[in-house]
C-alpha cells in the first residue's frame, strides 16, 4: 500500500490533503513540521512526501536536502507545496532534490492527479 | 470527487486566529533597528499560512489582501526593504483586518465594513514605491482542471514530436521518465524511442545515473501546454523539444525549452476590489471572535505520547494481573498486591496526563495584553510598561476561556485607575514610566495570577466616604484598613472621579468577582496609598475535578466543594435565633447565618432533628454566608465532577454529581443556589403576613 | 386478529422489528429492542431531591450518571415491592437535542419478538391508567396483547421543565 507523509504546519492544510489521500485509499502520516518529518522518515520509510516549504523549525526545502541524503529516499518522489509565486523557491526546491511541486491553492482532484503522476 | 471543504474550516479559522496571536505578539516585541530574522520569519509565515488556507477554501478577498501583505514580507524577508514602525502599525491593522474578515466569514457576516481594501491598497501602494515595480499576478491555474478544458477547447488531433534528453542526474530529484510517459500516454496515443547513443561501457556505468534519450510521437487532441505541463518538474534537468508536426495550417510550430523558470502563479487573483466608503483609515471594531466558541483542542504531540506510553503501561499491567488471575493460589498474594499498587499508579498517572490535555499555557490569554496596554496607555497619555512572567503556567481550557475578561478588566483598571499620569508620578518622585506586572504561577492544586501596579494604590478615605454614601457601611461604623479594599467589590461601586471611556461604566469589580467565584476561584486585593495595588487571584486548575468534603445526611453521601466551606462546627443552642417564627439563624461571632437543615431541602430521613446533635458546615458563595446542617462529616476526597444534565436535568441545588470509590453516585451540592434559596425564605419568613 | 408472529419467522419482504417484552402489573409492554443497551438487576440507586416520585433517583453506568424511573409510578398504578424478578432496563431515548440514557424499573422480562409493522395497530382510547401517549402501537401475539411503548415519552422534555417550575 502506497504510504505517504504530508509536512506541514497548518492543521487545516494537514487534514484536507490527509482527508483526501486517505479518501483515495492511501495510507497517510503527518508531521508537523521539516524536523518532525525528518525524524518520522527516519524511522519508517515513505513511498511518497509531500512537504509544504514556509515551516518553523526546519522548512521544506531543507527536508528535501536531508531526506535526499538518506540512502532511503535517494529516488523517492518528493513534492513540495507551495504558495510562492516566483519560479525561484522552484528552483531552490529542485536544487535541493524535489521531484515536483503543486501550488496552492489546489483542489482534492488535482492533488489526487498529481499522487498519481509520482506513483510507481 | 466532490468534496466538502466546509469541514475543515473550523480548523482553519482556529489555527489563523491562533497565528493573528502570535504574529501581533512578534511586532508587539519587534524593535524595529534590529534584524530579527527569527521573527520576521515568524510573522511572514502566519501571513504565508493565512493565504494558502484561504485561497484553498475560496476566500478570495482575503487570500488577496494576505498576498499583498505576504509580498511586502517576503521582501523583508529578503533584506530588500527594512521594518519600519509605519510598517509595524500596518501590519498591526491588518492583525485586526484579518481578525474582523475571519469572525465574518465564520459567523457568516457580511464584514462589509472591514476597512479591507483601503489597507490592502496601502500594501499595494508601499509596495509600487519600492525599487522594484510589484509583479502582477498571472492569470490563475490550477493544473489538472485547466487542461481539461482545453482539450474540450481543442477538439481536433494533432501530432507532436517531442525530442526529450534528460541530464544524467534526473534521477536525484526522484522522476523518473517512465512515470512521465505513461502520464504522456493519458494524453493520446504515444510512440517512444530509446536513443542509446550515449550509454557507457558496463564497468562505466553508474545505475544511478540516467543515460539514455528518447524521441517521442504523440498523437493527442490536448495543447502544447498540456504536455509542457507533464515535462514542468524536469525542464531543468533536460533538454526538451516539442515539435507539432501536421498542425491544421500546415506550419510547424516549434518551441525550445530552456532551463527558465516557468510562469506559474498561484490563483489568488484579487476580485475587483470594491472601493466603499470604508475607505477611511477607520479602527476594526471589537469583532473578536470569542474564544468559548472553539470546541476542539490543540494538543502538542508530547501529551499525546505520553499518554500513549501510560496505555501500554495499563495494558502491561493488566495482562500480568490477568495471568496471575488464571492459576492463583495464594503463594502470589504478594505478587497480586504488587500488581494492584501498579496498577493504582497507572490509573493516577492517566488520569493525570488525561487532565494535561485539556492544560494550555496562561500566555493564551496573556498575549494579547502587550497590545492592550499599548493602545490604551496611549490614549490615556500614560508611560507604562508591562512585565509579563510565567507564561508558560498551565490551566485548563475551560478556565481560561472564562478568565480572560476579569483580566482584561484588571488590567484596565490599573492603566485607568492604579497609575498616574507621567507629570502626577514626577511630581510624587516615581519614574515617568508606571509599571505593570502581571504574574502567573502554580501553588497547590491552584494557578495564582497576579496583576501589580507601581500606580497611586487605592484612596482608602474616598472609598468609606462613597461606601457610607450608598449606604454600604454605616456612617459611625470603623472597618479595618483591609475591610476597606475590599469594599470595591460590592456591587454598583466605583470610583472614578471621571467616568472615562476605559472603566466605570457599571460593569464593576463585582462582576469581576462573581465570574471568578465562579469558576470556584477567589479574588483578593492589597493596596498601600501612593505605592500601588496588587490583585491576586486563585483558579483551581481544572473544572473537571474538585476538592470535596463528603458530609452525610441519614443514608445519603453529599459532596460539599471545599473552597466554600469557611468552617465546620458544633452546634451551641444558646446561638441559635429563630427569628420571626420559622426562620432559624444562628450567630457567628458578629454575623448571622441562615440554618439550612440539608434534610429538609432535600426531604431526607436525618439521624438528627436537633440541632445540638448535628453539625453546621458554614459556607459562603458570592460574599453570602450560611450554616449547613448535616449528621456527620466524612473525607475529604477529589471528585470527578459529572453533569446530571447529560442523561437528565440540571436540579436545584445541585452543580453535579461524582462516582465515589464504592461506585455509587454522590450529588455534589450547588452552595450558592443553596444559600440563595434560603436567603430568599428567610426574608419571605420574615416579613409580616398578608392579610 | 390472525396476526401472529412465532419468533424467529423470516418473512421475506416484511418489514419487521425485534421487541423486548416485559410485564407490569400483568399486562405485558414492549420496546424497540434496539433501543435496549442493557438488563440488569434492580440495586440501590441514589435519590435526586426535587424530582418526581416516578424518578427512583441515579445510578452509575460505567461512569455515566443515570436516571432510573419506576414504570408502575410513572403510569399511575400502585407500587410493590422489589423482589428477585424485578430488573432495571437500561434504554437509549431520542430527546429533543440528543440521546440520553435511562433505565426502568418493571416487574420482570419476558420474551422477544419479531413483530411486523403492518401488525401493528393504531391504540385506542384507553383507560385511565395509562395516558395514551407512552403507546406507540398495539400488536397480537399467541393472543396475547402487546402494548408497544413510545420510549421517547418517558421522561420528556415538557414535563420535565413542568417539574422544574413547580419545584422553583
Amino acid at each position: 500500500m502506497t504510504n505517504i507523509l504530508i509536512v506541514d504546519d497548518s492543521a487545516s492544510m494537514r487534514q484536507m490533503v490527509s482527508f483526501t489521500l486517505k479518501g483515495a485509499g492511501y495510507e497517510v502520516e503527518e508531521a508537523v513540521d521539516g524536523a518532525d518529518a525528518l525524524a518520522k522518515a527516519k524511522k519508517k520509510s515513505y513511498n511518497i512526501v509531500i512537504t509544504d516549504v514556509n515551516m518553523p523549525n526546519m522548512d521544506g526545502i531543507a527536508l528535501i536536502k536531508e531526506l535526499r541524503s538518506l540512502a532511503s529516499y535517494k529516488f523517492t518522489p518528493l513534492l513540495m507545496l507551495t504558495t510562492e509565486s516566483g519560479g525561484e523557491k522552484k528552483q531552490e526546491g529542485k536544487t535541493a532534490g524535489a521531484t515536483g511541486w503543486m501550488v496552492k491553492p489546489f483542489n482534492p482532484d488535482q492533488l489526487l492527479a498529481t499522487i498519481k503522476r509520482v506513483m510507481s | 470527487m466532490s468534496f466538502d471543504m466546509s469541514q475543515f474550516l473550523q480548523t482553519f479559522y482556529e489555527e489563523s486566529f491562533e497565528g493573528l496571536d502570535s504574529m501581533e505578539g512578534n511586532l508587539l516585541n519587534f524593535d524595529v533597528g534590529v534584524v530579527d530574522a527569527e521573527k520576521i520569519n515568524a510573522i511572514f509565515r502566519v501571513a504565508h499560512s493565512i493565504k494558502g488556507g484561504s485561497a484553498t477554501f475560496g476566500l478570495k478577498e482575503m487570500a488577496a489582501f494576505t498576498h499583498s501583505m505576504e509580498t511586502l514580507l517576503e521582501k523583508i524577508r529578503s533584506g530588500e526593504r527594512q521594518m519600519t514602525t509605519e510598517l509595524v502599525d500596518l501590519l498591526l491593522q491588518s492583525v485586526d483586518v484579518l481578525r474582523a474578515m475571519l469572525s465574518a466569514n465564520k459567523n457568516g457576516a457580511d464584514g462589509v465594513n472591514i476597512p479591507v481594501a483601503a489597507l490592502k491598497s496601502r500594501f499595494d501602494e508601499l509596495l509600487k514605491s519600492g525599487d522594484t515595480p510589484a509583479a502582477n499576478p498571472a492569470p490563475a491555474r490550477t493544473g489538472a482542471g485547466e487542461a481539461d478544458a482545453q482539450q474540450t477547447a481543442k477538439g481536433k488531433s494533432q501530432h507532436w514530436c517531442i525530442d526529450f534528453i534528460p541530464r544524467m542526474s534526473l534521477f536525484s530529484t526522484g522522476n523518473d521518465p517512465l512515470r512521465i510517459f505513461r502520464e504522456l500516454a493519458t494524453l493520446g496515443e504515444l510512440e517512444t524511442r530509446i536513443d542509446l547513443g550515449k550509454l557507457p561501457s558496463w564497468d562505466d556505468m553508474d545505475a544511478e545515473q540516467c543515460y539514455l534519450a528518447w524521441q517521442l510521437q504523440l498523437r493527442t487532441e490536448h495543447t502544447e501546454a498540456a504536455i509542457k505541463e507533464i515535462f514542468e518538474w524536469v525542464e531543468s534537468d533536460c533538454r526538451l523539444d516539442i515539435k507539432c508536426i501536421d498542425s491544421a495550417a500546415g506550419a510547424v510550430a516549434k518551441t525550445e525549452v530552456a532551463s527558465k523558470p516557468h510562469p506559474v502563479e498561484t490563483a489568488i487573483a484579487a476580485e475587483p476590489q470594491k472601493a466603499t466608503d470604508d475607505a477611511k483609515d477607520s479602527v476594526v471594531k471589537e469583532q473578536k471572535s470569542a474564544p468559548a466558541e472553539s470546541a476542539s483542542i490543540r494538543v502538542s504531540i508530547d501529551k499525546v505520547d505520553d499518554l500513549i506510553n501510560m496505555v501500554g503501561e495499563l495494558v502491561i499491567t493488566q495482562s500480568m494481573l490477568g495471568q496471575l488471575g488464571q492459576d492463583f493460589d495464594m503463594s502470589k498474594l504478594e505478587k497480586l498486591a504488587d500488581g494492584l499498587t501498579q496498577l493504582e499508579r497507572n490509573t493516577r498517572e492517566l488520569q493525570e496526563s488525561v487532565m494535561r490535555i485539556r492544560m494550555l499555557p496562561i500566555s493564551f490569554v496573556f498575549q494579547r495584553f502587550p497590545r492592550m496596554v499599548r493602545d490604551l496607555s496611549a490614549k490615556l497619555g500614560k508611560k507604562v510598561e508591562l512585565v509579563m512572567t510565567g507564561e508558560g503556567t498551565e490551566l485548563d481550557k475551560t478556565v481560561m476561556e472564562k478568565i480572560g475578561d476579569p483580566l482584561v478588566h484588571l488590567l484596565r483598571n490599573a492603566l485607568d485607575h492604579g497609575i498616574e499620569s507621567p507629570e502626577q508620578r514626577q511630581q510624587a518622585g516615581k519614574p515617568a514610566t508606571g509599571a505593570i506586572k502581571l504574574n502567573a504561577y502554580h501553588q497547590g492544586g491552584n494557578i495564582v495570577i497576579e496583576i501589580i501596579d507601581d500606580g497611586k494604590g487605592l484612596d482608602r478615605d474616598r472609598i468609606l466616604e462613597k461606601a457610607r454614601l450608598r449606604g454600604l457601611v454605616g456612617s459611625d461604623e470603623v472597618l479595618p484598613e483591609d475591610k476597606v479594599a475590599e469594599l470595591i467589590f460590592l456591587p454598583g461601586f466605583s470610583t472614578a472621579e471621571i467616568v472615562s471611556d476605559l472603566s466605570g461604566r457599571g460593569v464593576g469589580m463585582d462582576v469581576v468577582r462573581k465570574n471568578i467565584k465562579s469558576l470556584g476561584g477567589s479574588v483578593e486585593i492589597k493596596s498601600e496609598t501612593g505605592k500601588g495595588s496588587k490583585f491576586t487571584i486563585r483558579l483551581p486548575l481544572t473544572l473537571a475535578i474538585l476538592d470535596g468534603q463528603l458530609v452525610r445526611v441519614g443514608e445519603g453521601t453529599y459532596v460539599v466543594p471545599l473552597v466554600s466551606i469557611i468552617e465546620t462546627l458544633q452546634i451551641k443552642k444558646k446561638y441559635i435565633n429563630a427569628v420571626a417564627g420559622k426562620a432559624e439563624m444562628y450567630r457567628l461571632r458578629d454575623d448571622y447565618l441562615p440554618i439550612i437543615r440539608l434534610y429538609e431541602t432535600f426531604s431526607l430521613v436525618p439521624d438528627q432533628r436537633e440541632l445540638e446533635n448535628g453539625l453546621l458546615v458554614v459556607v459562603e458563595a458570592e460574599g453570602q454566608k450560611a450554616g449547613l446542617f448535616v449528621d456527620d462529616l466524612l473525607s475529604q476526597q477529589q471528585v470527578v465532577i459529572k453533569s446530571l444534565e447529560t442523561n437528565f436535568r440540571k436540579v436545584t441545588g445541585l452543580s453535579g454529581a461524582t462516582i465515589l470509590g464504592d461506585g455509587t453516585v454522590a450529588l455534589i451540592l450547588d452552595v450558592s443556589s443553596l444559600i440563595g434559596a434560603a436567603r430568599q425564605q428567610a426574608t419571605n419568613r420574615g416579613r409580616p403576613q398578608a392579610a | 386478529m390472525d396476526s401472529v408472529e412465532v419468533k424467529n419467522t423470516n418473512d421475506a419482504g416484511a418489514v419487521q422489528n425485534q421487541y423486548l417484552t416485559f410485564v407490569l402489573a400483568g399486562e405485558e409492554y414492549g420496546v424497540d429492542i434496539l433501543r435496549v443497551q442493557e438488563i440488569r438487576g434492580w440495586d440501590t440507586v441514589t435519590p435526586i431531591p426535587s424530582t418526581p416520585d416516578y424518578i427512583k433517583g441515579v445510578i452509575n453506568l460505567r461512569g455515566a450518571i443515570v436516571p432510573i424511573v419506576d414504570l408502575r409510578t410513572r403510569f399511575k398504578m400502585a407500587a410493590i415491592e422489589y423482589g428477585p424478578t424485578t430488573v432495571v432496563i437500561v434504554l437509549r431515548t431520542n430527546g429533543a437535542k440528543n440521546s440520553t440514557i435511562l433505565g426502568i424499573v418493571v416487574d420482570g422480562v419476558s420474551e422477544v419478538y419479531n413483530i411486523k409493522t403492518e401488525n401493528i395497530k393504531v391504540p385506542p382510547q384507553m383507560g385511565q391508567e395509562m395516558d395514551i401517549r407512552f403507546v406507540h402501537g398495539l400488536a397480537t401475539i399467541e393472543e396475547k396483547m402487546i402494548i408497544l411503548m413510545d420510549v421517547d415519552q418517558i421522561l420528556t422534555s415538557r414535563e420535565i421543565a413542568a417539574v422544574d417550575k413547580l419545584v422553583a
